[in-house]
């Protein structure tokens, strides 16, 4: 979660304890959900139907401060035991460890709105589904510095891995490293033909290595460029999403780089129309709550409709954020697939919202 | 001990003079002192004190007993002098300081008096350094006043419970805050940083605690600052004690065992911050 934002956020449910990030331009998000059975002792304390979740956010560094050194930490503690004291604004982190000694660790905590994503697995086209380690054996040829990295679908099913060169790149000077993996290397494939996206590798290579030291597969839900490409991990008592922003194929010649999402929003507003399942709603952004005329190029996809469960589709994760987290556009080219939030005419202003966007997207 | 060096002429009397065959049983111990880049050497016919302060709030010292020497002469009773404790350690770790086995550095040390420098022969595989550091004029030392007969409350603990603990205190925290008690939380070190407090509470009863005598309890504040450097010290150390005075002062004595098994000791003295009676979270 630190290879995508700053801040840990953190939200006890019922179904268990959720952690999630969201990196600065709103172009990735990851979520954790822990499972009641993960732990020993699991209280979300007393939220009934009337009181609202407790949600906080701390600082990424603190919270890491107190994990630091892992292999000391599987030496000598026990247990660790997490309290939430809302009155006392503190999250308590205490450790058990060997020889009786007790770590004791207040952090201070923000209270924050929720940071949800809205994605939908079953709407991608394509579906990949490997061990771990054989993407992170294929993903260890690119440079470390590499930003991104465009998955592809070849002929006879083979699915190829290949650095993303930006158009701005000198021909001469730049470096083309390509990889092809057979059908057979994947425990599942079900992807349409000829498809192909780009997504941040960075962000990427944090899940991958949680996943090869958990040993478990790693599933890729993805459909057309633009639409965000979301990793899962499931597990009995975990279940993981991470949903990242990809590379439109029509921005790619056009866009002129730019970090910020938000002042493209006017410009790729026709392109927000279709994302209606995907995007994120960070409770504090809403940039740009532009409407959405329908884009000439992808046809307006109706509003969510009931069937598929706006939260659930957690492609990768088992995990299902109860919303979606619009995301704010990632940094230069990528299109603004996450945004704040979907505005149809009549509703409140972006800012104020955090609903689902699905919801909004009724007026469209 | 083997020498290819001119050994001192024997119608020369040193003040000091004094043989070692491997040198890191010194160099090692000077290390833990090491904060500050002078220190004060002071020699009996007990052995060797290197004493090193800082901010008129923290003292720390090391002994090397006589018996630690191969060879430890005195010729007054007590000889003291200043001295540059980075050259010092410089010229001790002359031959590098990765520890390959079955090398080692020996080393003969030399002093005429007052106003002579320090002179050091080492020697390793035949090859010989000698190295002459000039002495300054003694300052006057602090004296905490610390004896046994003041303490309130003292720990031995072992130190590999407490190695990690100071190997990762909370530096954004201005303060280390000890408390010791005979009730709960017995003794615990705190931190208060950016991100929040910490609390490291060790009880009484604890596998690692050797000896536990607290009759008050007591919360002192430290600057962590000049404790922190007594993290080196406890890293080659076996065992800790800690005590504290009725003014709040903290003493640190560390226990080194060397590599030919023999006992050394670096002890710390520190000034309380502010005097609280009671914890603050």
């Amino acid at each position: 979660l630190s290879r995508i934002g700053d801040e840990l956020y953190l939200e006890p449910t019922e179904s268990g304890l959720s952690l999630r990030a969201v990196n600065s331009s709103r172009s990735g998000f990851s979520s954790f959900l822990f499972a009641p059975l993960f732990f020993q002792l699991y209280e979300p304390g007393s939220a009934g139907p009337e009181t609202e979740v407790f949600r906080c956010k701390v600082h990424m560094k603190s919270f890491l401060g107190i994990f630091r050194s892992l292999p000391s930490l599987e030496k000598t503690v026990g247990k660790c035991l997490i309290l939430l004291k809302p009155r006392a604004s503190r999250l308590v982190l205490q450790l058990h460890c060997k020889y009786g000694v007790t770590k004791t660790h207040n952090l201070a905590f923000q209270e924050c709105e929720q940071l949800q994503a809205v994605f939908d697995t079953q709407r991608c086209a394509s579906h990949l589904c490997a061990p771990a380690r054989v993407l992170a054996e294929a993903v260890v040829h690119f440079a470390p510095t590499l930003a991104e990295v465009t998955l592809g679908t070849g002929p006879g099913g083979k699915i190829s891995l290949r650095n993303y060169v930006e158009d701005e790149a000198e021909p001469s000077k730049t470096m083309v490293t390509e990889l092809w993996l057979a059908e057979d290397e994947f425990q599942s494939v079900a992807v349409a033909p000829g498809s192909h996206i780009t997504f941040c590798l960075k962000e990427f290579r944090g899940l991958l290595s949680f996943a090869e030291a958990s040993n478990l597969p790693l599933t890729i839900h993805f459909d057309a460029p633009g639409r965000p490409v979301i990793f899962t991990l499931d597990d009995t008592v975990l279940e993981v999403h991470l949903v990242l922003a990809t590379l439109s194929d029509l921005q790619s010649n056009s866009q002129s780089p730019s970090t910020n999402g938000a002042s493209h929003l006017p410009a790729l507003s026709d392109d927000f129309a279709d994302d209606l399942e995907s995007y994120m709603v960070a409770m504090e952004a809403s940039e740009g709550g532009s409407e959405r005329p329908p884009s000439p190029t992808f046809p307006l996809r109706t509003p969510w409709p009931a069937e598929s469960k706006p939260e659930e589709e957690e492609e990768e994760e088992e995990e299902e954020e109860e919303g979606a987290v619009p995301g704010t556009p990632p940094h230069k080219k990528f299109r603004s697939l996450f945004f704040g939030s979907v505005m149809t005419p009549g509703r409140p202003g972006l800012a104020t919202t955090q609903e689902v966007l699905a919801e909004d997207s009724e007026g469209e | 001990m083997p020498f290819s060096a001119q050994p001192p002429a024997s119608g020369e009397r040193y003040a000091l003079s004094a043989s070692l065959d491997n040198a890191r049983h010194l160099s090692s111990l000077l290390r833990a002192v090491h904060f500050q880049d002078h220190a004060t050497c002071l020699a009996t016919a007990s052995g060797l004190r290197v004493t090193v302060e800082d901010a008129k709030c923290i003292q720390a010292n090391a002994f090397i007993q006589a018996e630690v020497f191969q060879e430890f002469s005195i010729q007054e009773e007590s000889v003291m002098f200043r001295i540059s404790l980075s050259v010092l350690l410089d010229c001790l770790t002359i031959f590098g300081t990765s520890s390959l086995p079955g090398t080692s550095t020996a080393l003969r040390m030399c002093y005429r008096g007052y106003g002579y420098p320090l002179m050091l022969f080492l020697e390793e595989g035949g090859v010989v350094t000698v190295c002459k550091i000039n002495t300054q004029e003694p300052v006057e030392l602090l004296d905490f006043d610390f004896c046994s007969t003041k303490v309130v409350n003292k720990i031995i603990l072992q130190s590999e419970g407490l190695r990690e603990a100071f190997a990762e205190l909370d530096m954004t925290s201005e303060v280390l805050q000890i408390t010791m008690s005979p009730d709960k939380p017995y003794f615990r070190l705190s931190t208060f940083g950016n991100a929040g407090s910490a609390h490291l509470d060790y009880p009484r009863d604890s596998d690692l605690m050797e000896a536990f005598h607290c009759n008050q309890t007591q919360t002192n504040r430290y600057k962590i600052s000049l404790l922190k450097p007594s993290t080196k010290a406890l890293a080659l150390s076996c065992k800790v004690s800690i005590r504290t005075d009725a003014q709040g002062f903290l003493s640190l004595q560390y226990m080194i065992r060397n590599e030919d098994g023999q006992i050394c000791f670096v002890e710390y003295y520190c000034c309380p911050d502010e005097h609280i009676t009671e914890a603050e979270l």
